[in-house]
């Protein structure tokens, strides 16, 4: 219940400050954001498109922390706590796309741009949908669990390469890349203004809690089905 | 491998049996081999009619080669571990060998199948394709051989999953494509090197991205592979 109510006053603080607050180039009071020269009004999105990125990376490693827990102890109550990540991290890796692609059509002209976080969220992308076609093609509970632990260990393994192959594949457009042309880009790292980072560390915090909110509904409902199905 | 000292000698004694069992087979029946070649040969036929009598650029060919040899991979790499399911024999080489001598009999077994159509490929696509020039050798020729052991890696634990799946066939190039894509890329980029001319050093760093990928790949599915091979 505390959290519920955290929830909502926190997320309400974003949405009206991150929609609402005034952006002046020169910022004199509190509550004005600065103007960034090449995203203007456009810099509002970060309040919400970044935290949804960052939680389909959560959720993606809490899955396959809990595919791990899984096939250590094989309980199968670890995998229930694992496809309910990966299922809250696609709808999370699909809302940063989608927000992603609109913002890009504005800033760069196309929805798709093939940039290095573009093709990384692609590939999460696919990796969620692989997940969820295996796990809909094994019809035992211990088969498809085992399997769908396995192939989440050996995807996250093989994620970390594309950190190395993307720079040299292409540079990048995207805020905060080193191919950014204004050099600094208002991403996380600390070249935000002060009130910015204190309404996008809020969001991420909020986000954060929603996702661990989400979780353990998602969880209580799968284990509840579970049950009902053992008692026929 | 949970005995209480299982001789190394043992594990690479009942390692190459797997991989001869599976060797013998495949050369009694051709099946892999045959579905493989032609693969390549259909794949390379449609590059040549879609271009007609145009050329495509150096760097969309290199990249072309690549899209022959994952879905030729694709087409075959499955069959060792579907085969064991379709012929009922699983439970068999479950109860007569260790866990990892069957994925690394298993695993050997690929790469000769990856790396011999692979050889084929080449062969054959340097030989129709105009415009496909290799100007520097030594880039292109590790290239291929690594990223043949790569695919071998990756293909043969995704395969050990989808044969435990129901649906066999069209599952596998979803579930490999996400894991091979790094590879992929790559192996692309080092070949696009190759047909400019760069030298040998210049492509180093993909090389070290490549022999770490293997070995990452190699080294986790065989952690997780007693998990899915053992019901």
């Amino acid at each position: 219940m505390v959290l519920k109510i955290l929830l909502g006053v926190l997320l309400t603080a974003v949405i009206v400050s991150g929609f609402g607050l005034p952006m002046s180039p020169h910022p004199q009071a509190w509550y004005e954001l600065p103007v960034i020269p090449g995203l203007e009004e456009k810099a509002r999105i970060i309040f919400f498109h970044v935290p949804t990125a960052w939680l389909s990376v959560v959720a993606f490693l809490t899955s396959m922390t809990y595919a791990i827990q899984y096939l250590r102890k094989r309980d199968l109550a670890y995998d229930i706590r694992s496809s309910a990540a990966a299922g809250l991290g696609f709808m999370f890796c699909i809302l940063a796309t989608i927000t992603g692609a609109v913002w890009a059509k504005f800033n760069w002209g196309s929805y798709w741009n093939w940039d290095p976080r573009e093709t990384s969220i692609f590939v999460l992308l696919l990796i969620y949908g692989a997940y969820f076609s295996l796990r809909s093609a094994v019809e035992t509970e211990e088969k498809r669990a085992t399997l769908s632990s396995a192939y989440s260990i050996i995807a996250a393994v093989t994620v970390p390469f594309f950190i190395f192959i993307m720079p040299r594949i292409m540079t990048g457009l995207h805020p905060g890349a080193k191919g950014d042309p204004e050099g600094a880009g208002p991403v996380v790292e600390f070249k935000m203004a002060p009130n910015m980072r204190v309404i996008f560390f809020t969001s991420l915090i909020a986000f954060t809690l929603l996702f661990y909110w989400m979780f353990t509904l998602r969880v209580r409902t799968a284990e509840l089905e579970t049950y009902n199905q053992r008692r026929g | 491998m949970s005995a209480a000292r299982p001789s190394f000698r043992l594990f690479l004694r009942s390692t190459g049996a797997v991989f001869l069992k599976d060797l013998r087979s495949e050369l009694r029946t051709r099946y892999a081999v045959s579905a493989l070649i032609m693969f390549v040969v259909t794949t390379i036929s449609i590059i040549l009619f879609s271009l007609g009598s145009e050329g495509a650029s150096p760097d969309a060919l290199s990249g072309m080669l690549w899209v022959v040899v994952f879905f030729a991979a694709m087409s075959g790499l499955s069959r060792t571990f579907v085969m064991e399911e379709e012929r009922g024999t699983t439970l068999t080489l479950q109860l007569l060998a260790p866990p990892g001598a069957v994925f690394f009999g298993k695993l050997l077994f690929n790469l000769v199948l990856v790396t011999g159509v692979n050889a084929v490929t080449v062969v054959l696509y340097s030989a129709f394709i105009n415009g496909f020039v290799i100007r520097t050798m030594s880039i292109f020729v590790v290239t291929v051989l690594l990223g043949s052991i790569g695919f071998a890696a990756a293909a043969t634990v995704i395969a050990a999953i989808i044969a435990r799946a129901n649906t066999r066939g069209t599952l596998y190039p979803v579930l490999s494509f996400p894991i091979v894509l790094p590879l992929l890329l790559s192996v692309i980029d080092a070949t696009r090197m190759a047909s400019e001319g760069a030298f040998f050093g210049e492509a180093a760093g993909e090389f070290q991205l490549l022999i770490s990928y293997i070995v990452v790949v190699i080294v986790s599915s065989a952690m997780l592979f007693e998990y899915i091979w053992k019901d």
